[in-house]
């Protein structure tokens, strides 16, 4: 069996713990979610047909068969918030939230690298503090915090940037991936793909704060542990210029740990879209999911955290599979 | 004795010690309730601006309450929340950790798929997932962020424990007749304190950080308790005519998870020996 095979069979009984987990929170949670979900006002002949048609008047076994298949099959039902299909509305959201994170991703990847590889090659000097400083900053300011605070810099007070929203009213996008920042090149529509990117600039920035600081600390040890290694000194040892050495044999070897770290914040970043969407009333999935528990659409919020992850854990599955083939001295 | 090499330790301990005594002597220090409402002076900003009162240092909310009390007794929140949760998960993760690492065969089996199933789950979301169904309360948040930190414990105390357990002082100790527990937690233990420690340290520090990011979400304790979460929640509202209310209460956040991280790094940077090597 290859690995590819190994690890989806592995990840089988994972899966179905993630999901039995969820569908457990649901029926600890106290109180009826219909009798929440429908009000005071609603009659208990309204409770008992919501509650069979939702099948919750059936056995807990059969419920979370039920829950299953439907996950299987990607067929949730309707979302009694919202009266669309739930399959629906997360395929509406999910670019905006994948547009997001990737775009948090590049601002981390821009600010990061650098940094921690310059901080590491000045070792020690008051640029690598200045850095690492910087980094720990980064890593202690909550997120939504520094999201309200550009909100009211950039948004109110300078007027730069748009506060909320994916786009500006008005403007149309003909959607063929979801994703405005692709859609509007396509399309050729640049003034839609100035606002869309206008109205990613703060919450990717938002979004990616931490990463970046978490990036730069890694990059800087990561360049740290290979420029102490046999080989750099036998490159610097056989004349070499510092260039050289850095570029092809310091960088190179550095990258391996700095991807892999990358790649398994892409799932966290998808997570942390949650309160960054909130801040900027930004039409993801993350703001859906604290739209649904507000509204206490239990279904609603038991499908998305499933997604959620799922998403998480299917990303972290790849970036370990991909670490493998970047790395052949890796085995699983 | 103080030193160079302390300084993080010093400094983020210093940090940490005066947000304990905030949140302890809390009734001395704030100098109102802190749900005490005066109409008649809501939104008023901080003491140093144009229409400022001596009243209040850091002037008040859309109620007219005292910024400076809520933010004091806010520190009690996270405080509490954090050191509950550091404790809790602490003493589930490495329990659990150490019986899987030095017991292994079936105890590392069952421990391995269950804490792999927690690590699939990203922390913040198990904290929303469990929020969302339980509902607000100190209780719920506690368990909701120690069901999603226990795992880092066990993780790194299970991997401790398989390499101590194959030490000569736990060979001997076995050899004079020292029962499996007993050499558990009497010899194996008490080797992990260092990693415990640092990752407690860190975590105290993500604890906060959740902690405010379940309050700002309406998701963690009652509303009516000040927390510094809850308070920029509801200041966000009036960001561009009253932006300290969402000032003050962020910087509070920083300022502890920055102490935090800062003794967290300065305690790595001792028990860490390849770390220490890189500086």
């Amino acid at each position: 069996m290859n690995t590819l095979s190994r690890r989806i069979i592995g990840a089988i009984p994972v899966l179905l713990g993630i999901s039995f987990l969820i569908f457990l929170l649901m029926h600890i949670a106290p109180g009826d979610p219909v009798s929440l979900l429908l009000g005071d006002d609603a009659t208990p002949v309204d409770i008992e047909r919501t509650r069979h048609e939702w099948g919750l008047d059936q056995p807990l076994i059969v419920q979370y068969w039920s829950f299953i298949t439907h996950a299987v099959t990607g067929d949730f039902g309707k979302s009694l918030k919202f009266n669309e299909s739930v399959t629906k509305l997360i395929a509406e959201r999910l670019p905006a939230t994948l547009e997001l994170a990737f775009a948090a991703l590049c601002v981390a990847i821009v600010i990061a690298i650098p940094l921690g590889v310059y901080s590491a090659i000045r070792h020690n000097s008051l640029l690598d503090h200045a850095g690492m400083s910087v980094a720990l900053i980064g890593v202690s300011l909550p997120n939504f915090w520094l999201g309200i605070m550009l909100i009211y810099f950039l948004g109110g007070q300078l007027n730069l940037l748009p506060v909320a929203g994916r786009i500006e009213y008005g403007i149309d996008i003909r959607s063929i991936t979801g994703l405005y920042l692709v859609d509007s090149l396509l399309t050729g529509n640049y003034e839609g793909f100035w606002s869309a990117l206008q109205h990613l600039l703060m919450p990717a920035v938002t979004l990616g704060s931490a990463l970046a600081a978490i990036v730069t600390r890694i990059s800087r040890s990561s360049v740290l542990e290979v420029m102490r290694q046999d080989y750099v000194t036998t490159a610097r040892a056989k004349g070499l210029s510092e260039r050289m050495v850095i570029w092809r044999h310091i960088l190179r070897n550095a990258l391996i740990t700095i991807v892999t770290i990358l790649g398994l914040q892409l799932g966290a970043l998808l997570n942390g879209s949650v309160i960054t969407e909130t801040v900027f009333s930004y039409p993801g999935i993350g703001d859906l999911l604290i739209q649904s528990i507000s509204a206490r659409d239990y279904k609603l919020t038991q499908v998305l955290i499933l997604m959620f992850a799922v998403i998480y854990f299917v990303v972290n599955l790849l970036v370990d599979l991909l670490y493998g083939w970047i790395d052949p001295r890796i085995k699983f | 004795m103080f030193s160079m090499r302390y300084l993080k330790i010093w400094v983020g301990g210093a940090i940490l010690l005066l947000l304990c005594i905030c949140g302890v002597a809390a009734p001395l220090l704030a100098p109102r309730d802190p749900q005490a409402q005066t109409l008649e002076d809501r939104l008023r900003p901080p003491r140093w601006s144009e229409n400022g009162v001596p009243a209040y240092l850091l002037g008040t909310d859309n109620l007219g309450r005292d910024m400076l009390s809520r933010i004091i007794y806010g520190s009690r929140i996270s405080l509490m929340v954090g050191a509950a949760t550091v404790i809790f998960a602490g003493l589930v993760g490495c329990t659990l950790g150490a019986m899987a690492g030095y017991f292994g065969h079936a105890a590392d089996e069952i421990v391995s798929k269950v804490s792999e199933i927690f690590l699939a789950f990203p922390f913040l979301l198990i904290a929303i997932a469990i929020m969302a169904f339980l509902g607000q309360g100190v209780g719920n948040l506690i368990m909701a962020l120690m069901l999603s930190r226990w795992v880092q414990y066990c993780r790194v105390v299970r991997g401790e424990v398989l390499s101590i357990r194959e030490r000569d002082f736990v060979t001997a100790a076995k050899a004079l007749g020292g029962k499996d527990w007993y050499v558990l937690f009497r010899h194996v233990l008490p080797n992990t304190l260092a990693s415990v420690t640092v990752i407690a340290t860190f975590s105290m520090a993500i604890v906060i950080i959740t902690e405010a990011s379940l309050s700002f979400l309406g998701l963690g304790v009652p509303v009516h308790i000040p927390t510094w979460g809850s308070m920029l929640s509801e200041g966000r509202s009036y960001i561009n005519r009253a932006p300290w209310l969402t000032i003050f209460p962020g910087l509070a956040i920083f300022i502890t998870v920055f102490g935090i991280n800062l003794l967290g790094d300065g305690l790595r940077d001792i028990f860490d020996p390849k770390l220490r090597r890189q500086r």
